[in-house]
């Protein structure tokens, strides 16, 4: 497996330490209902299909991934960077 | 037998080696199979299951029966195809899998009672009575069928993994690979040309005819010469592609040194990781047996084997030769025979419309139906219509034509599609992104297919990388490929389909009889296609006779799942590099020579080695130096490195914003010049880590971690940083290798750090300064991990060796000396700090009795959670100390004097234990139910592991000075 970093390019997957689903990103504020952290913490699709997650170029730039990747195809359809993205 | 003038041996170099004791020779460029048949050895092994008397069945990797073991200087490598294994100076091999010699094999018995070893008898005979399965069943089967033994001692042998890149990958070297590799290499893209075996040419080398108007041999060594004259193309023969896995990465074992004796740095194998834009599958096609009665015994071959034995090696492995073929390909194989003045017996055409013109007697319209011969074939009968006829012959080539080699297409999940008129399976295109096949893998049997779809595929893979080029198609044979499918001949005695396992066409029958119908049910129950060769001649036959048992068509039974690797890839080489020392990296202190000369053993600390205690003369046991060393601290003063720690180096002007965030506690209030102890959780409310921050600056601070976290917490905090607030001004790195720092502890620790400094500083506790250090700028940090008046003295790692050495100097001359693990953790557990023994992932901030740390006037890091029920309160396990008389130990469990110990009553364990020598009790560190209100109170402690019952009694975890007085001072 190999995934394209947008700073260094394209990487072997033994470069990377995975981490999890995009959720992690959607950190409820202080105070959100017990719902949304009950979302964030413990609950998870597992997608036949399209599916984001995150990879932190660990052996790289140290930068944080938000890969769009397909869990059926294997094809890798997009990289970015998690500091990089609109929020 | 040798035959005069043929072959691609080197006549002028013969090579003397040994197998099954006995010498003989052979010349470079042989193989342990084509070497044994130019002695007229015929019998190589015995079979898997029934100990039949084996020989030479193929000329490839998928041989199935030719299997040996290879005896190194110090490793014996089993099961090694002799069909593969290139003959040196001095190679010692022997058969394998068998009792007593290879003639008299005793455990040949098996093959008189095989009528009870059917499909599926071990499962329903060997059912009771239960216990005796593991004592005597499973011990005598695995006697009886097995492969080749290892030596058991230690490999020395070395091996290597190495990665390479190209845009265009061409596995196998026939005419389609050879014309995909020089169109790709001439456009001028970076071309790889892998093939497995030591030649490169293919089926050219064994067929011979003519390309390009040549000789076929010619052509492939111009084309071979201008490849190896282009600096865009790598050639790698001896390397065979054993898997296809995501994004054009494929997996190569190369044989590096297995054909030439072993020498020190000659790396045995090599498995490569090749990553590529796009690759050309011309990987052939393999031959298969058909199945009649007694198919298996020594001499029966492939005819493309015996093609190929007689053209490339010279060698005819019959004196008088039978054919026994249903297509007009395999007839060039009796033909060449008789050109080279071999005798041919007869040919046997199973297709009544075939040609009967031929040099010698053909019969059409018939099959064999039986073999004789004990330890090696010397007749067949034949099957005529109703009339039976006896041969003589020492050899019969037998094709019952050709299985594309799809396997590489099915390692994505391609499923291969079944073509009628090839009665073979074809790939399912695009089943492995970038990778086409061409030639006979993709159904393409004649020369000119194969340079034909080589070509094009190459054109398009350059033209995808945008690159052009025109390469003229060279001239070849067209012949059509007309097949009437023979899988199995009718009739009644054992037929073999896997001669790896022991396989035949009954067994196949049997499962579909007893209900296993489905293709992957038949492997599972016949082992069909699970011995080493994974059923690369048998797997299409097999199915065909299920099909037929079953009713059903081939392409509606399907085909089991092909899997990498292609061939038997050796753990070793997939490690390479990993054993022993090279299993991890390993890091060494500034310290370590210094350490080292004073004798201390070191004990590894994640990748790190530090000294675990520094033995005086006359000290007999670790324990004495432990204690020693703890009163030294506790009297005097002690020197320890520890540069272990994480130190992150945080800038910005929300650096202190940023801690808040990542800390429970409060940073960005904390003055510069000051130290704070810091405590972080994860998201999910459990303690993280914990360590100290100093604030060196208005917008900069220092943060240490502990060592067995320290690239968690810096990939935690990239996460948070770029997660939540990317746009917030702090920057940070680690800052670990940059800084050699040393622990000075004890009363007179003040002392010996003075007699350094060139500015004597006074720091408060918890304080930390700049300072000039025999003119190196240095930073001194007034933090104990010991209970004792503690500082910190970092400075550049260049300099850590010299002051290490200097600091325990100038410590003997005040009673004090180094320190090691073993004194650090008794020190730490008397006062009660924390390890990640303790906050091992499941602890939150109350349990370790630290829940005012987490500031209720900001957000941080696992708050939220960290305040949710379950996550505090008395029905959860807290940090105590535990104080006992006798020796206690870490992993015990804690329980209520007077109760059954098990697991409903456990109530909690231990972490951490040491033996006090300042309070002269033995001491540990645990989590207890309850704990906080139990101290005074006593449990019992029990240890199955090393037989331990001890009545402790339950402490505040600070043993030591608890009121914090000597740090103070």
């Amino acid at each position: 497996m190999r995934l394209t970093c947008p700073l260094c390019g394209d990487r072997d997957r033994r470069e990377f330490y995975y981490y999890g689903a995009e959720d992690y990103l959607h950190r409820p504020a202080e105070g959100a209902p017990l719902a949304d952290l009950d979302n964030y913490l413990h609950l998870r699709d597992n997608p036949a299909g399209v599916t984001k997650d995150l990879w932190y170029h660990e052996a790289g730039c140290s930068q944080w991934l938000l890969v769009t990747r397909n869990t059926v195809t294997h094809e890798i359809s997009g990289v970015e960077l998690v500091a990089g993205r609109k929020a | 037998m040798r035959v005069d003038g043929k072959g691609l041996i080197d006549r002028t170099k013969p090579v003397r080696f040994r197998f099954d004791g006995k010498d003989y020779a052979g010349y470079k460029g042989d193989t342990l199979a084509s070497a044994l048949l130019a002695n007229d050895v015929r019998l190589v092994g015995r079979s898997f299951k029934y100990h039949r008397p084996r020989g030479v069945l193929t000329a490839g990797s998928e041989e199935p029966n030719a299997l040996v073991e290879v005896l190194g200087p110090s490793n014996q490598t089993p099961n090694v195809r002799a069909t593969m294994q290139e003959v040196f100076e001095g190679l010692v091999a022997q058969s394998q899998n068998r009792l007593g010699s290879l003639r008299f094999d005793l455990l040949a018995v098996n093959d008189y009672v095989s009528p009870f070893l059917s499909a599926g008898f071990y499962y329903k005979t060997f059912m009771w009575p239960r216990a005796f399965w593991e004592g005597l069943y499973e011990p005598i089967i695995r006697r009886a069928a097995g492969l080749g033994s290892l030596s058991g001692k230690h490999d020395e042998g070395t091996y290597e993994k190495a990665f390479a890149f190209c845009d265009v990958l061409v596995i196998g070297s026939g005419p389609a690979g050879l014309m995909a590799a020089l169109t790709a290499g001439r456009s001028g893209a970076d071309v790889i040309l892998a093939e497995e075996s030591h030649v490169l040419g293919g089926r050219l080398l064994s067929d011979g005819g003519t390309v390009g108007g040549m000789a076929a041999g010619d052509w492939v060594a111009q084309v071979v010469a201008e490849l190896l004259a282009m600096p865009n193309v790598r050639i790698m023969a001896r390397t065979a592609v054993t898997g296809a896995y995501d994004h054009g990465t494929y997996g190569a074992l190369e044989r590096v040194g297995l054909h030439k004796p072993a020498r020190p740095n000659l790396p045995r194998e090599c498995f490569w990781r090749i990553v590529a834009k796009h690759a050309v599958l011309a990987s052939g096609a393999l031959e298969r047996p058909v199945g009649f009665e007694n198919n298996d015994r020594p001499g029966i071959m492939m005819a493309s084997a015996v093609r190929t034995y007689l053209n490339r090696y010279g060698v005819s492995p019959g004196k008088r030769v039978t054919l026994f073929a249903n297509t007009d390909q395999a007839r060039g194989v009796a033909r060449d025979l008789m050109a080279a003045g071999v005798s041919v017996a007869a040919i046997i055409d199973p297709r009544p419309d075939a040609s009967a013109v031929e040099d010698c007697p053909v019969h059409v319209g018939a099959v064999v139906i039986g073999s004789r011969g004990r330890l090696g074939l010397s007749g067949i009968q034949v099957r005529k219509g109703s009339e039976t006829i006896e041969i003589e012959t020492d050899c019969l080539a037998m094709s019952g034509g050709w299985n594309p080699t799809i396997h590489l297409t099915c390692h994505m999940n391609g499923r291969p599609r079944w073509n009628e008129d090839l009665a073979a399976f074809v790939p399912m295109e695009g089943a492995v992104p970038g990778l086409v096949a061409v030639g006979a893998a993709n159904g393409s049997m004649s020369t000119h297919g194969a340079l034909v779809t080589g070509h094009a595929a190459a054109l398009n893979a350059v033209e995808a990388l945008g690159r052009k080029v025109s390469v003229p198609l060279p001239e070849a044979e067209d012949m059509p490929y007309r097949l009437k499918a023979l899988w199995a001949v009718e009739g009644k005695g054992r037929a073999w389909l896997d001669f790896a396992n022991d396989v035949t066409t009954k067994d196949v029958k049997l499962a579909a009889q007893e209900g296993f119908r489905s293709v992957e049910h038949m492997k599972r129950y016949t082992t069909q296609g699970m011995a080493p060769d994974q059923g690369k001649t048998s797997n299409v036959a097999a199915l065909a006779v299920l099909a037929d048992a079953t009713g059903r068509g081939i392409a509606e039974t399907g085909v089991t799942t092909f899997r990498p690797p292609y061939v038997p890839v050796s753990i070793a080489a997939m490690g390479a590099g990993g054993r022993g020392e090279g299993f991890a990296p390993q890091r060494f202190l500034t310290s370590d020579q210094a350490s080292r000369d004073r004798g201390a053993p070191m004990i590894e600390a994640g990748l790190w080695y530090r000294p675990s205690y520094f033995p005086k003369p006359g000290e007999t046991t670790w324990r004495e130096a432990c204690d020693r060393e703890v009163n030294m601290v506790r009297q005097a003063v002690g020197v320890a490195d520890v540069s272990t720690l994480g130190k992150i180096d945080i800038q910005g002007r929300d650096a202190g914003r940023f801690l808040d965030f990542v800390y429970t506690n409060t940073f960005s209030t904390l003055p510069v010049g000051r130290v704070r102890y810091g405590l972080m959780l994860r998201e999910d409310g459990l303690v993280l880590d914990d360590g100290t921050s100093a604030r060196l600056g208005e917008n900069h601070y220092l943060m240490t971690t502990t060592t067995a976290a320290a690239g968690l917490v810096m990939r935690h905090m990239d996460f948070v940083h770029q997660a939540f607030c990317a746009d917030w001004q702090v920057r940070f790195i680690s800052v670990t290798e940059s800084w050699a720092q040393f622990a000075v502890a004890g009363p007179k620790a003040r002392a010996l750090v003075n007699s350094f400094l060139e500015v004597p500083v006074e720091l408060p506790f918890m304080g930390v300064a700049p300072v000039r250090i025999g003119g190196v700028d240095g930073r001194l940090f007034r933090i104990s991990f010991s209970g004792e008046e503690g500082y910190e003295l970092a400075v550049p790692t260049r300099y850590g060796e010299a002051l290490f050495r200097d600091l325990v100097a100038r410590a003997e001359t005040m009673g004090g000396g180094p320190y090691g693990m073993e004194a650090l953790n008794v020190l730490r557990i008397e006062k009660g700090f924390i390890t990640h023994a303790e906050i091992h992932g499941r602890v939150t901030a109350h349990d370790i009795g630290l829940e005012k740390m987490v500031a209720s006037r900001k957000d941080c890091i696992g708050k939220a959670a960290a305040t949710r029920p379950g996550m505090w309160g008395p029905e959860r396990e807290q940090l105590v100390g535990l104080r006992a008389a006798a020796p206690i130990s870490a992993g015990a469990h804690l329980f209520v004097p007077g109760t059954e110990v098990h697991r409903e009553t456990d109530q909690g364990y231990v972490t951490s234990v040491g033996w006090s020598p300042t309070l002269g009790a033995w001491l540990g560190l645990g989590f207890l139910k309850d704990g906080r209100a139990r101290l005074g109170q006593k449990v019992r402690l029990v240890d199955h592991l090393r037989g331990l019952d001890v009545i402790c009694e339950v402490c505040h975890p600070v043993f030591h000075d608890p009121e914090g007085e000597k740090l103070r001072a």
